[in-house]
């Protein structure tokens, strides 16, 4: 808790307390503000797993306090504890100062925290407004849609987060519902808010709408906790950081917009972080080319004409916005969709089928987005899941009879290569993290060298230093000639690892920028629909 | 063929309709309030019947048939009660309970009736209800006979639907109800019990079967048999989806189904002699089927149907 006054009297906190006229200096001069949230002590084990352990932590009011963290050093469960979900072992939550009891998300609401969830808690076929005026006692029995409509316009007018109060749900963009999530939290009359990851599902573009709507709020006396492991934005929008490992507090930031990134990298890893070089290389033929491929919607956006092609030797980056056909593209590429109309060859071989194994056979080798539901059976031992794509093949079965002990070799080898960190080949696949399970993802298409890869969100969800890896493989096998295909939608990520990279927009190719052009700016414009290239 | 036409369509036959769907309206719109909470209640075959058993019983014992009402409806609502127990406190499969309910409520109406009536060749009767004639509106001709000339069970039926609407549509609880059908966890970070709300919609469910019940052997009947139900517990099921989730489409269903039914019980006692009459028993069946494949291609169910909601589940 450092002081926070210098940022003006706008923001001193004295002003939740006394009237905004009257001289708060003099009332209270000595500057330790009361904080409008405080932790102190929170410990939380789940079995043997301490989550948290003596955790403290306080906002100020017009404070936003940047929780960083990697995956699973506790930050979600923390703010779980803040929101009600968990009881904490120990440890103890003052609002304004005062001890207060939370065992539910209805104790937080009523203490003034409201939480924006990583995974939206809405209601996809209600209006905007039913999403608002859900758990909000009614007028003389019926729901009070006057005075949601004036309490939503109000919101709305003081932060400039405007929405359609009679739209369902799912017509909103993933922007908006997230701009619905907050205005549902300030509807309540939270006085802090709580944002874990917001930024992982909007545009660059919508991230700069966000931002400005937390920095309204922050200067309008609200308190902010904004959940990240992203750390430029930390420095861009936070006043003070607590960075957490392994469920305890590794470190405070003060002033986060001048650390750098590397230091406050090495407090959430403990070690610091190389980035990975990526040599030059001469691209060579092309190993996959899709030439005119559309297809008819299967749930998502289809494809509309899409021509690309990636070489050997060669990184090309796919990049947009969620849901504008990335996910129709990955999976025709991997023979999960057949196009309507279009071809698609792979070293320089015609694909007939659209089929898993014939892509599989003609040298793809492909890392589903979704690691849980396509990627592994979770309920399997984690070899049988490892061998999977290629069971029926010589090398795990003979004369339509598995073979263990083959298959319990490939395995083992593989844990050992790339460094799995799970009790054996036997265990089951779900059991395992995130970030291992996407090594073993990557060992079973990487054993068998292919000549092109398909990823989609490689990294997602992983802490910086499986990414690293998951990065370096990706590098090497570039080196070895793989031609390499990544849909994603971390840019950062994009730009470091492409040579080249497509924007996808609405299910087209909005264009094609060499990592030497491209910047984020660049991209996020051509993401939004605002400019093509060739 | 026009003797047989004018044999079906007076006023009677409308009048028919309306009493048809009466118990499918209340079946309707009780299970509808349990799946728009995500709760499917599989049990409503076995709660009408032990229902309609219940309720028989209660009124023929105490000669009181609102008695019987009463006790219909409490039966409904204590098997709603156990439907709940079993789905949404313990979070168990829907499909299995509720197919447990429905052998356990028809077992024990089987079971009780056998005990308290004991056997008889001819199954006992009550003087049922009567019907009430609504003052002047009864006097309008076709709609007066057809629609105000009826049990106060139908009145109550017909009041039903825009009280569904209302409750579903315009109060806090109906909203918090299509939330926990739709997405739970939004509701119970808004402070909304998911639990109770979901009790709470599976008993009223519960409750609305048991009047279904009540109809069946009070005011339908007269008599409490074991075929009294007959599957329109599962017919309702068809219904809701049929009706998309809504009273007014529920309902709308129901009379479709009930318009069916009632004109197949004409076609069978209109001289169609030569056709065995089960295949007239089989047409509003059919109609089912075919309503629900033409008519619930669009339909979606709300999306936390068939979902336990548990707390600490991330």
């Amino acid at each position: 808790m450092s002081g926070r006054t210098e940022r003006g009297a706008s923001r001193h906190p004295c002003q939740t307390k006394l009237d905004r006229k009257a001289n708060c200096y003099q009332e209270c001069p000595l500057v330790t503000p009361a904080p409008l949230i405080e932790m102190r002590g929170i410990t939380k084990s789940f079995g043997a797993v301490k989550a948290n352990e003596a955790v403290d932590l306080s906002v100020a009011p017009g404070e936003i306090l940047g929780l960083l963290g990697e995956n699973g050093a506790g930050k979600t469960t923390l703010m779980n504890v803040l929101f009600g979900a968990y009881a904490p072992d120990a440890g103890e939550i003052l609002v304004e100062g005062r001890p207060v009891a939370i065992h539910s998300s209805a104790d937080a609401l009523a203490a003034g925290i409201g939480m924006v969830h990583q995974h939206f808690h809405l209601a996809p076929r209600l209006t905007v407004l039913e999403n608002l005026l859900i758990g909000i006692p009614g007028k003389s029995g019926r729901i009070d849609r006057a005075g949601g409509l004036a309490r939503l316009k109000e919101i709305g007018r003081q932060h400039g987060l405007n929405l359609d109060p009679n739209l369902p749900v799912s017509a909103l963009s993933v922007g908006e519902q997230q701009r619905l999530e907050i205005v549902k939290a300030l509807f309540r009359g939270a006085r802090l808010l709580i944002l874990d990851e917001p930024t992982a599902v909007l545009a660059p573009s919508e991230v700069d709408g966000l931002f400005a709507a937390l920095r309204s709020m922050a200067a309008q006396g609200l308190g902010i906790i904004f959940i990240s492991h992203k750390l430029n934005e930390v420095r861009a929008l936070t006043h003070r950081c607590v960075v957490l490992r392994l469920g305890k507090v590794a470190g405070r930031v003060d002033r986060p917009a001048s650390t750098t990134s590397a230091e406050m990298a090495k407090l959430m890893c403990g070690h610091e972080i190389v980035p990975p070089t990526k040599e030059a290389s001469t691209p060579g033929a092309s190993v996959l080319t899709l030439d005119g491929i559309s297809t008819s919607g299967h749930g998502g956006t289809p494809l509309r004409d899409v021509s690309l092609f990636v070489r050997s030797g060669e990184i090309l980056g796919i990049a947009g916005v969620s849901g504008n056909g990335q996910r129709a593209l990955a999976d025709v590429i991997s023979g999960m969709l057949r196009p309507r109309a279009g071809a698609m060859t792979i070293a320089g071989k015609a694909v007939a089928q659209f089929s898993p194994r014939e892509l599989q056979g003609l040298g793809l080798g492909r890392i589903p987005e979704d690691r849980m539901t396509t990627g592994l059976v979770t309920n399997l031992p984690l070899a049988d899941s490892m061998v999977l794509p290629r069971i029926g093949t010589e090398a795990f079965s003979r004369k339509g009879l598995l073979n263990p002990a083959a298959i319990r070799a490939f395995a083992e080898a593989q844990i050992k290569a790339y460094d799995i960190r799970c009790p054996g080949p036997t265990v089951r696949a779900g059991a395992l993290s995130g970030g291992n399970l996407q090594k073993a993802l990557l060992a079973r298409e990487l054993a068998f060298d292919p000549k092109v890869l398909i990823v989609s969100q490689p990294t997602r969800g992983l802490d910086i230093g499986a990414a690293r890896f998951i990065h370096e493989k990706f590098l090497a096998m570039r080196a070895k000639a793989c031609g390499i295909i990544v849909i994603g939608e971390d840019l950062e990520e994009l730009l470091m690892l492409s040579d080249r990279i497509a924007v996808m927009y609405e299910g087209r190719i909005a264009g094609t920028l060499s990592s030497t052009d491209a910047t984020v700016a660049r991209l996020g414009l051509m993401m939004t629909g605002a400019e093509g290239h060739a | 063929m026009s003797a047989v036409f004018e044999q079906i369509f007076q006023v009677g036959f409308l009048a028919a309709i309306i009493r048809i769907a009466t118990p499918l309206a209340f079946a309707t719109l009780g299970e509808m309030f349990s799946e728009r909470a995500g709760v499917l209640n599989l049990g409503i075959e076995g709660i009408m019947l032990l229902s309609a058993m219940a309720g028989f019983t209660a009124a023929s014992l105490s000669g009181s048939l609102w008695l019987g009402v009463l006790v219909a409806v409490l039966t409904g609502m204590l098997m709603g009660a156990l439907h709940a127990l079993f789905t949404v406190a313990l979070g168990l499969s829907q499909h299995v309970c509720g197919i447990g309910v429905t052998l356990f409520s028809s077992g024990l109406a089987y079971f009780l009736y056998r005990l308290i009536f004991g056997q008889q060749s001819v199954p006992p009767s009550i003087d049922g209800f009567k019907p009430v004639p609504i003052p002047l509106l009864s006097d309008i001709p076709v709609l007066g006979p057809a629609v105000f000339s009826q049990f106060t069970l139908v009145y109550l039926a017909i009041i039903a639907v825009p009280l569904a609407a209302f409750v579903l549509y315009r109060t806090p609880w109906g909203l918090s109800v299509r939330m926990v059908g739709e997405n739970p966890r939004a509701a119970d970070s808004a402070g909304v019990s998911v639990i109770a709300t979901r009790f709470q919609a599976v008993i009223l469910g519960g409750a609305l079967m048991g009047l279904a019940g009540a109809f069946l052997t009070m005011a339908q009947f007269n008599a409490f048999t074991f075929g009294v139900v007959s599957g329109r517990g599962w017919v309702a099921i068809a219904l809701v989806v049929f009706g998309r989730w809504d009273p007014w489409r529920s309902a709308g269903a129901a009379l479709l189904f009930a318009f069916v039914d009632a004109l197949q019980l004409r076609m069978q006692a209109s001289g169609l002699g030569h056709i065995p009459y089960e295949a007239f028993l089989m047409l509003p069946f059919i109609f089912t089927i075919v309503a629900m494949a033409v008519m619930s291609r669009n339909a979606v169910a709300p999306s936390a149907l068939l979902k336990p909601f548990r707390r600490e589940e991330r």
